[in-house]
């Protein structure tokens, strides 16, 4: 799954970038876990963010959401300790566990004191390797899931989101499937088949572990050692994504939820994958297109000129597989059909006339200067750094992004817009209080 | 941190903190949505809106890009008792910052064509908003909870005032709040504290002060009985809440509750602006047990935000699916009652603390959190309420809990609120979208 393979050190030091910026400290222990470490001093606070590449993509074709539960549950016991005690390891040390799962990533991110850095590591690691997904604590996280299904069910973002996704990547593929997957199949789901999963996809080839914060990189060499170093679980197969269809067609559906008050449109394209070289040309055209300020172009329009939208705005997602492209809008009922047309209008304005010198320069010279907002937080430069790490962007990526950005011509930017848009080949989901005779309702069951 | 205050009113906080090449600036309006008076229910928050469409010196197409070619984010929120924008990109963008604000407080145009066209872009807000259940049932807890305080009503408004509302309404509200002895100017960050205040001096030193201002002085009533509401919708998820009417920050028994909440649902910490995004340490918090860990919810979670007059205290419950708003509600009041009766053990106490300690660190960790928190609480009551909480926190007692707890939740403090989901698509959805269908169950008296 990892397109790059880390370069394989156990020198800890050395294996650090000579260049300015954020400079982290990277090792890969003997068994394949890899260590991403940044001492900062802004609070007297850890980061720690592990990811694992056992996002949904691994979740068996029969089974969506398995990877969802597993997320659920793998925090409520391990063999060395109770659900009860991991609540109270937690609590007292006032610390969140988040676990988030991606199509590609399975990740458990948390802040703590950093006086409790190494009791708090000890624990992720037992919770990573050895959780013991009781059949009491999987019934009880099954109901949650399940009355989350039902929230989503009831909500026009994530129903216009997910049934776009769907419709993207139909056939099954990983990427159109719901993350948390269906009631039907969450009410089937089994210790053992959890147990499976984890014992398939979770080894310390997998494994990256991203720590920022107060606390020295040689100590964080140290302790990750002793919780990771003697793990052994066989790598898996990696992950065969079956390859992406665009659409040929322009597609319409429909959702009606008439007990809502406004609709929620999500409009898309299949792009490129994040190693394609065209990935800054086409990362700067969306900013330009449906972010910078507020919403790009498309913000412009449908909110400060005809004032259809509280929010609109495009998102780019180029990740293993070609990632979508999405346009997201919340309108009022009436105000559908414009605001459709409205991104219709400036996709092919877009594409034919292209975006001005000045607005490439505005979003280069935004996104190369948010680099530092960006990486203020310990949180948020632990999050970029497992972002370089799964893509292999290397441990100087902070550095270099500048460079990378401010090659793009314009002539790139708009040749991405041209390739990634195009109006009659636009998938677009509607989801609300809206009805209409346009749509083919059978596009998705 | 230094404070001063400039010769026309306004206050200005400097934090220098040097860990990243940033500065945030925040300027604060003692102005929300308490400050309404009937009619005009959601102009704090409509003005805050076309505060970003222009002003005499920065045309309505150089807004857009202003503080974006600095790699800076902005941005402004309503709440309350507040109104507030920011701005944080890199130091050298701090001049920049401190006009943009200047210009907003003293210079902002108000063309009809931009507030019409604003106008569907608050009510699509709006609209948004009741989309979700859960806030819908919490616009209706807060309004039936206050009888006569204008905390009452939504910040966003009630629709039909948002639809009446004119130019004037607007612009008059504007010229009578966005003065300079009405707000507090804070600026954290990578920047030298003298030269920081000699630039604000420039900037916001030649603003003419504005008359004081005359407050609504409307007490809420003690409540007298338990209130009890329904709202029955199309949806597929039934939420419960539960609220008490809870002092303010600076109260003695502000504290206390904090404390009290984090034994009930875990400590969120006390940033509007970021505690929210992490959800609070609480698998061995009391209602989480009572009611996750026996399967009957699905989430729960409580909130007690520093306010300037005493608001509520909000226990939220999202019951599985299946489970029955019944017993959702009777096992929570079951242990809301018992932690009345009983208080909180010392063991409790000391692992409340423990959360708060480390949450109080988490919502620093960034220029623009620290810059929240110091004009947060200078707009509310006063930047000391704010550096008081550790020690605040520290010498809360057990008994002070039991104390508190006992006032707080008293059954004829609270308000519950129902949303019970009817089944989708019987026909009756369409005709009443963006309706609510709201009605007083019972209401029980309580003395």
């Amino acid at each position: 799954m990892n397109p790059t393979p880390p370069i394989q050190t156990s020198d800890f030091v050395l294996q650090t970038s000579t260049r300015r910026g954020l400079n982290p400290a990277r090792a890969v222990l003997d068994n394949g876990v890899v260590l991403l470490a940044k001492h900062t001093t802004t609070t007297p606070a850890v980061s720690i963010n592990l990811a694992i590449r056992a996002g949904s993509a691994c979740d068996p074709p029969d089974a969506p959401g398995t990877t969802w539960l597993l997320s659920r549950v793998i925090d409520r016991g391990t063999a060395k300790r109770s659900a009860a005690d991991i609540a109270e390891a937690l609590d007292s040390r006032g610390i969140t566990i988040t676990i988030a799962v991606t199509r590609q990533l399975f990740s458990l991110v948390c802040t703590c004191l950093a006086e409790d850095f190494e009791a708090v590591l000890a624990l992720l690691g037992e919770i990573v390797i050895t959780p013991s997904l009781l059949d009491r604590e999987i019934e009880t996280r099954k109901g949650e899931v399940i009355t989350a299904i039902r929230q989503d069910d009831d909500n026009p973002a994530v129903r216009a989101s997910e049934s776009l996704m769907a419709l993207l990547y139909p056939d099954g593929h990983p990427y159109g499937r719901r993350t948390k997957g269906s009631i039907e199949v969450v009410e089937t789901l089994t210790r053992d088949r959890l147990l499976h999963l984890h014992d398939q996809r979770f080894a310390p080839t997998e494994l990256s572990a991203a720590i920022v914060g107060d606390v020295n990189p040689s100590h964080v060499h140290d302790v990750a050692a002793g919780v990771f170093g003697r793990w052994q679980n066989a790598a898996p197969p990696p992950i065969t994504l079956p390859p992406v269809r665009h659409a040929t067609r322009r597609q319409r559906l429909v959702i009606p939820m008439m007990n809502k008050a406004q609709a929620d449109i999500a409009y898309g394209f299949t792009t490129i994958t994040r190693r394609d070289p065209d990935y800054y040309a086409f990362w700067l055209m969306n900013n330009a297109f449906g972010q910078y300020s507020i919403g790009g172009r498309l913000g412009d329009s449908i909110r400060e000129r005809q004032g259809m939208a509280y929010y609109v705005s495009s998102s780019l997602d180029a990740n293993v597989a070609e990632g979508p492209l999405v346009i997201r809008a919340g309108v009022s009922p009436a105000n559908v059909d414009r605001a459709v047309a409205s991104i219709d209008e400036e996709i092919t304005r877009l594409i034919t006339e292209g975006l001005t010198p000045k607005e490439l320069d505005e979003s280069r010279r935004y996104l190369i200067g948010s680099i530092p907002r960006a990486l203020e937080t310990n949180a948020a430069i632990a999050s970029f750094l497992q972002i370089a790490e799964f893509f292999g962007l290397g441990l100087d990526y902070d550095v270099r992004l500048p460079d990378l950005l401010g090659a793009v011509t314009l002539d790139q930017a708009n040749a991405a817009a041209r390739r990634a848009l195009h109006p009659e080949r636009a998938t677009i989901v509607i989801a609300g209080p809206y009805a209409d005779v346009e749509s083919d309702n059978r596009l998705i069951g | 941190m230094r404070a001063t205050t400039l010769d026309n009113g306004l206050k200005v906080l400097v934090q220098e903190e040097h860990t990243a090449p940033l500065a945030s600036v925040w300027c604060w309006y003692k102005v929300g949505s308490k400050d309404e008076r009937p009619g005009l229910t959601g102009v704090s928050h409509w003005v805050e809106h076309m505060n970003f469409k222009g002003t005499t010196n920065i045309p309505r197409d150089q807004v857009k890009g202003i503080i974006e070619q600095y790699g800076g984010s902005w941005n402004g929120y309503t709440w309350i008792d507040q109104t507030t924008y920011l701005e944080t990109a890199t130091r050298d963008a701090l001049d920049r910052m401190l006009f943009i604000e200047s210009e907003r407080m003293a210079n902002c145009l108000y063309h009809p064509d931009d507030c019409e066209s604003e106008r569907t872009v608050i009510i699509s807000e709006l609209q948004g908003g009741e989309n979700d259940p859960d806030q819908l049932l919490d616009q209706e807890v807060t309004a039936t909870a206050f009888k006569a305080h204008p905390y009452q009503h939504p910040t966003i408004g009630w629709l039909p005032d948002l639809k009446a509302m004119t130019r004037d309404d607007l612009y008059g509200y504007y010229r009578r709040y966005y003065v300079p002895n009405n707000a507090t100017l804070v600026i954290v960050g990578d920047v030298d504290t003298d030269e920081a205040l000699r630039r604000v001096e420039h900037y916001f030193g030649g603003i003419q002060p504005g008359r004081d201002l005359e407050r609504l002085r409307t007490v809420e009533p003690d409540q007298t009985g338990e209130r009890h509401l329904t709202i029955r919708k199309e949806g597929t998820t039934a939420y419960l809440k539960v609220a008490f009417h809870a002092p303010s920050a600076t109260d003695d028994r502000f504290v206390p509750i904090v404390i009290l909440d984090a034994v009930l649902a875990g400590a969120k910490g006390l940033n509007l602006w970021s505690s929210f995004r992490t959800a609070p340490p609480q698998r061995s918090a009391r209602l989480y047990r009572a009611l996750v860990e026996r399967g009957l919810a699905s989430s729960v979670s409580g909130s007690i935000v520093p306010t300037q007059q005493p608001f509520l205290y909000t226990v939220s419950v999202t019951a599985t699916d299946g489970t029955s708003l019944t017993s959702v509600e009777a096992a929570t009041l079951e242990e809301l009652d018992r932690v009345r009766q009983d208080g909180i053990t010392d063991t409790e106490l000391a692992k409340a603390k423990a959360q708060l300690k480390a949450r109080l660190v988490f919502d620093n960790d960034s220029v623009t959190n620290i810059a929240h928190q110091l004009g947060y609480f200078e707009t509310i009551a006063s930047v000391d309420v704010f550096t008081a909480l550790p020690s605040r926190i520290a010498a809360v007692t057990c008994e002070a809990v039991a104390d508190a707890a006992r006032s707080l939740l008293a059954p004829s403090n609270r308000t519950v609120g129902w949303f019970e989901p009817l089944p989708i698509g019987n026909g009756s959805g369409k005709s009443e979208v963006g309706s609510t269908k709201s009605e007083v169950r019972s209401l029980k008296s309580e003395v």
